[in-house]
């Protein structure tokens, strides 16, 4: 591989375009309403109630947001732990998706905590209970964030020509790889784990007790290799750059099979539970079942084939799919499936809504700023066009 | 690396962690124990006549502000337990409403405040010991100082007890702790206190389970002496006659037991209580949390085993940008 011409470079350019505006007044409506929040309280923005004490500013922003952010940890597993090195390019644009994700997932818990000045707590002894999956969810998830930031470092002292910190640290990134891969494998499965607690207040269709772990942290993976799929084709047609099937194809039949095994443990799981038969009832969550499980499994369909693989429009399909399946596994097993007896009734309101939205806004934003301003993006190669 | 060295390498990954999973077993925890000197309610849905005498006194004794269901806001009618009510009288109505304690075509009264679990949820969940249960007696309390207001006990708590004030800026949980507070003046559970028929008692959970085993020794219709207040206080009991109790008293096995104790006439789901298996929820997730998390044991082999890999696969990068894996 000619390292020279993979070498990331800042991709330069204009910042101020219609979309990067449209992005900017998003993130700025967001930050209005959070400003009501905090002096208001949760009530007045939010439709929480005591039946839905967590609503999509956990589902979506904490538990979505950080899976799909997992980018950079699915690629650093398969680069630095399974040696895959021709997937090298991809780490350091993933990496980078993903400390936004996660950063953003980390600060916008602080939105949804209604003492949140007493945050720190989690992190103090005599206060940090470590019985509770929720301490683990939230030092592993901190951690990371710290990790990460110290993981791309080196992007921020190339720019800031700081050769020898960078190669101090260089030395030493191999330990904050490890730890960079060990941290997500923990709390990806634990944000599954969060639910065994809940006990029967879950659908059996996504109450699987010892095996959230497993299920929570293989789709947390595989949505890590959409997500790379996802941004690769959005950056490569957003910035005018050649794409990388090249890398890709490959790619996409270790998400393949990744998939294939997670539908065999999902279905399984609920075979043996005996919850199969719930999915066969006129119920909106066996009606959200089936749309969670056709995300799955179309794209096991769709990405067959070598040949399908190669398709630049069926990998960014099923990509999507995926990212969809394991968006609804969350928010069905958080929301749709959580059920608190009669009478309660939670559908986000718009201000809730345009928080999340908000949040994806700026983080797009920050994004667009960092690759055209650090070396993020490997240089365009002509040859691969 | 080649596929098959690939997959093998996969599959020695997945083994250490299963195996990180699997080293300690013996952490694998039971539900708890009751305390020594566990403190708990018995709530008798057969003697309760439903005068709500015990939601004003616990409104009172918790400094609670009243709360309005009605057109006119005249006094406190809260229908539910909520950010501003710890307990609430609701009633079970069926058909023509002949019966007291009548399934069919009867009525009857059912109590809701927090059950002081034997092995609570809330706090196993809680992630800043806001959540505590007395080791003495089992009283389990709320501190708002420590808590952070992420409002896992209330998802987690399988009575939906634990409630949250969502219009406050400075929110809190509101949850019954046995009116703990009161204990230093020397007084107990204001709702038991003020208790009328002795519907609510007070007292020690032995002493509770005494008193449940009396009654359901009793034949319908038989006369006895009902206690008042705190058993194992001044006695204030007075004649009656003895219900037909179902065999079941809510909160012996449930969730590994409860320090609030139900009898009644009507089956307990229809009173709105949830069909619970014997075993805690929280001694499911804590067990599944020492086993991958114990000591971390499993965590820090398998950081081991990542860095000895990454160490090899990790080139330094040189100043050229060259570095690919
Ligand atoms: S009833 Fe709910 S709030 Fe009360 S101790 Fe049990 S789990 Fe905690
Ligand atoms: S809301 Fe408060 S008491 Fe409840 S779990 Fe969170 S920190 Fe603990
Ligand atoms: S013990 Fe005290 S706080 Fe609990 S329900 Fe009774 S009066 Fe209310």
């Amino acid at each position: 591989m000619a390292d020279h011409a993979h070498a990331p470079r800042p991709l330069g350019g204009n910042l101020l375009t219609p979309f990067t505006l449209l992005l900017g007044v998003l993130a700025a409506i967001a930050a209005a309403i959070l400003l009501y929040r905090f002096i208001n309280g949760l009530g007045a923005v939010t439709n929480l109630n005591d039946g839905y004490p967590w609503g999509i500013w956990i589902a979506y922003d904490v538990v979505v947001g950080s899976a799909f952010a997992c980018g950079g940890y699915a690629m650093a597993l398969l680069v630095y732990i399974f040696n895959k090195g021709q997937y090298h390019p991809l780490v350091r644009p993933a990496l980078l998706a993903s400390l936004f994700g996660y950063t953003l997932a980390g600060v916008s818990v602080i939105f949804d905590l209604g003492r949140w000045w007493n945050f720190w707590h989690i992190f103090w002894p005599g206060y940090a209970q470590v019985n509770s999956v929720m301490f683990e969810v939230a030092v592993c998830v901190s951690a990371y964030i710290v990790v990460m930031w110290i993981e791309f470092s080196p992007a921020f002292l190339e720019k800031w020509g700081m050769k020898d910190v960078k190669q101090k640290l260089n030395k030493l990134l191999f330990f904050f790889i490890a730890l960079g891969v060990l941290l997500p494998s923990m709390h990806q499965s634990s944000l599954g784990s969060l639910l065994v607690i809940f006990g029967r207040q879950i659908h059996p269709l996504w109450q699987s007790g010892v095996l959230l772990p497993v299920i929570y942290l293989m789709t947390a993976i595989l949505l890590g290799f959409a997500v790379v799929v996802f941004e690769a084709t959005l950056s490569s047609a957003g910035f005018g750059r050649p794409l990388e099937t090249k890398v890709l194809t490959p790619l996409s039949k270790i998400m393949y099979w990744l998939l294939a095994a997670y539908v065999v443990v999902r279905v399984l799981d609920l075979v043996f539970r005996g919850a199969l038969g719930t999915a066969f009832a006129a119920t909106w969550q066996a009606f959200w079942f089936w749309v969670e499980t056709a995300a799955f499994v179309v794209p096991l369909a769709l990405l067959s084939t070598e040949q399908a693989r190669r398709s630049a429009a069926k990998l960014f399909t099923g990509a999507v799919l995926l990212m969809l399946g394991g968006m609804l596994l969350r928010i069905n097993g958080f929301l749709v499936g959580y059920m608190t007896g009669d009478g309660w009734h939670y559908f986000p309101s718009f201000a809730e809504l345009m928080v999340t939205v908000g949040i994806i806004a700026f983080e797009i934003l920050a994004y667009i700023y960092i690759v055209r301003n650090y070396p993020v993006l490997p240089a365009a190669q002509p040859a691969t066009r | 690396m080649d596929r098959r060295k690939f997959f093998k390498a996969s599959l020695a990954g997945g083994a250490a962690l299963a195996t990180g999973a699997a080293s300690c077993p013996a952490q694998a925890r039971d539900n708890k124990s009751l305390p020594p000197e566990a403190l708990g309610l018995l709530f008798d849905s057969t003697l309760c006549v439903g005068c709500k005498a015990c939601v004003a006194a616990c409104k009172e004794a918790n400094g609670m502000p009243p709360e309005f269901s009605t057109q006119d806001q005249y006094w406190d009618t809260p229908l539910d337990i909520s950010g501003k009510t710890l307990n609430v009288i609701k009633a079970y109505k069926h058909g023509t409403l002949e019966k007291k304690d009548g399934e069919e075509n009867g009525f009857a009264f059912i109590k809701k405040s927090c059950m002081h679990c034997v092995d609570p949820s809330c706090v196993s969940a809680c992630p800043v010991q806001a959540m505590k249960k007395d080791p003495k007696t089992g009283i389990v309390s709320y501190d708002k100082d420590a808590c952070i207001g992420c409002r896992y006990c209330v998802a987690a708590c399988p009575f939906g007890v634990p409630r949250f004030t969502y219009d406050s800026p400075t929110p809190r949980i509101s949850k019954c702790q046995l009116c703990v507070h009161r204990h230093k003046d020397g007084k107990y559970a204001a709702c038991a206190e003020v208790c009328p028929t002795g519907a609510t008692l007070y007292g020690t959970v032995a002493d509770i389970n005494k008193e449940i085993a009396r009654r359901k020794a009793l034949k319908p219709g038989e006369k006895t002496q009902f206690p008042r207040g705190r058993l194992g206080g001044p006695d204030q009991s007075y004649p009656g006659v003895a219900a037909k109790y179902l065999d079941h008293t809510y909160g012996e096995k449930e969730f590994g037991g409860t320090q609030m104790l139900l009898l009644s006439g009507v089956s307990f789901q229809k009173l709105g209580y949830p069909d619970l298996p014997p075993r805690s929820d929280a001694a499911l997730s804590e067990t599944l949390q020492h086993t991958l998390y114990g000591g971390l044991i499993a965590p820090i082999a398998v950081l081991g085993a990542l860095t000895f890999v990454a160490k090899r696969n990790v080139k330094p990068e040189d100043e050229e940008g060259g570095h690919h894996g």
